[in-house]
């Protein structure tokens, strides 16, 4: 049974907190996240197969499916609105991106399919929801810009951004790391429902 | 009124609609957070609720993909400025991007480069109807790319039924699941050509929710499908609950006797929309 209250984790996160985390609960997190979406998973990829160092340590690290807006100011980098993006688009990319990385925790939106879910129980793995859509409550989270890479060659949207965030959230647990994936029971459930109405 | 006005005013549009959430929107999706009886549901509205209040407050986009920007003119043939209203919107598009910011969606199919400046080929989307008179009324619609890429176009058979039609609707909003960021707002074009049943389905989504077709058949279809997507299941973010759609609206077009195409469109749960009018003799208004 999914827990109500919300459980705050602290970056990196271990493997081992990742247990007592079942589909459905909500989680908040605290630390460092970095952006990783189409051409940043992509490339970081290419670098794992070639042998070469990734520009920031992903063990254990926490990423989300982002392109933010982002604006240069005197004092840095400014977020303005950085939510998640669908997911599913990774989908092909994240088997392999978790197997090389061994990152601990995905956020994202719109859910993640078989070949992620796999990865997930594999590697121990949970992919979390970020409420869709929500880019200016999930900047309002954003305290800093620690860093950010391949922003000339991929632009701002799919640059590797790095954020310091404080509880971060919610997110909602929704494949978790013995592969039970929420989105998809309730797709299923919802087709079945469909069909029993409409002949 | 001078070329700068006029951008000025299409500025602000931009930037309205993509910080601040029509009020008829919010209160449906607050009515959807009373509604609901997950845990997860409640949660998920609670806090896009919280995002509507913050973009409003900190005049942030709602969303980090502000979207394809979406024009629907009616333009009177007499408008004054109308050999200004396209030089006007462009500078507002670029000067939106820069300012408000936006983020920058235009980019090259092949090169994949991005403009930088959400502006390229036929983007922004103008979509200009020539009217009688002296006024100019101007729409826009921002939709993401999440919500657009569960765009889909079925050429149906002319003897398959309303039905048929109804269930390809219902099937592929729940095959779309959480990927639309429902609650979503459905605008679905029965009729026209190929490209004219998906463009009046977008054009259906401008419609204030809760309003039904006044033909009471396609209304009736509109309140079938409305229900079954709720039961459904899918619930906000696809992860379960009570309301899967805010509203679906249908708008007809006359058909070829050969075809009959049904284009669906969805719009994420933050629909951003909003208008200004300007009048021949330099009045403006913002109808709601």
């Amino acid at each position: 049974m999914a827990k109500v209250e919300e459980i705050l984790l602290e970056t990196p996160v271990d493997k081992k907190t990742l247990k007592k985390l079942e589909a459905g609960d909500m989680i908040r997190i605290n630390g460092t996240i970095f952006t990783f979406r189409d051409k940043a998973h992509q490339k970081a990829i290419e670098f794992y197969k070639r042998k070469k160092k990734l520009p920031v340590d992903l063990n254990n690290a926490v990423i989300i499916h982002c392109g933010p807006i982002a604006k240069k100011t005197k004092e840095g980098w400014k977020i303005f609105s950085a939510g998640p993006t669908t997911s599913m688009r990774m989908e092909k990319l994240e088997e392999g991106f978790i197997k090389y990385s061994n990152i601990s925790v995905i956020i994202g939106k719109g859910g993640m399919g078989e070949s992620t879910a796999k990865a997930c129980r594999k590697f121990n793995v949970v992919y979390c929801t970020f409420p869709g859509g929500s880019g200016a409550l999930a900047a309002s989270y954003i305290k800093k810009v620690k860093d950010v890479f391949w922003l000339e060659e991929l632009g701002m949207p799919e640059a590797l951004w790095v954020f310091e965030v404080e509880n971060f959230g919610p997110l909602i647990v929704t494949i978790d790391i013995r592969g039970r994936n929420l989105t998809e029971e309730i797709k299923v459930r919802a087709k079945e429902r469909i069909s029993s109405y409409i002949k | 009124m001078k070329l700068k006005e006029l951008e000025e005013l299409i500025f602000e549009l931009i930037k309205k609609v993509e910080t601040n959430l029509p009020e008829e929107v919010v209160s449906e999706i607050k009515k959807a957070k009373n509604r609901e009886k997950t845990e997860t549901g409640k949660k998920i509205l609670e806090s896009i609720l919280q995002n509507i209040e913050i973009a409003r407050e900190t005049k942030k986009p709602i969303c980090q993909d502000t979207g394809t920007l979406t024009f629907f003119i009616q333009m009177g043939s007499e408008f004054p400025l109308r050999d200004k209203l396209k030089k006007a919107l462009l500078n507002a598009v670029e000067k939106a991007t820069k300012e408000v910011p936006l983020r920058s969606n235009t980019v090259d199919p092949i090169t994949n480069k991005n403009t930088g400046n959400n502006i390229g080929n036929y983007i922004p989307y103008i979509d200009l109807e020539i009217t009688n008179g002296r006024d100019c009324e101007i729409t826009l619609l921002a939709k993401g790319g999440g919500s657009e890429n569960m765009s889909k176009l079925k050429m149906f058979n002319p003897t398959d039924s309303l039905d048929d039609i109804k269930k390809f609707v219902v099937n592929h909003i729940v095959e779309a699941a959480g990927k639309p960021c429902p609650p979503t707002i459905v605008g679905v074009g029965i009729g026209g050509t190929s490209d004219l049943a998906l463009k009046i389905a977008k054009k259906a989504l401008l419609r204030p929710l809760g309003e039904r077709h006044s033909d009471k058949t396609v209304s009736k279809l509109e309140k079938e499908i409305i229900e079954l997507a709720n039961k459904s299941g899918i619930g906000p973010m696809g992860l379960g609950g009570k309301t899967t759609v805010l509203d679906v609206h249908i708008e007809i077009g006359h058909r070829h006797p050969a075809s009959l195409p049904v284009g669906v469109v969805m719009q994420c749960w933050a629909h951003r929309y909003g208008k200004v009018k300007i009048y021949g003799d330099g009045r403006v208004e913002w109808p709601r």
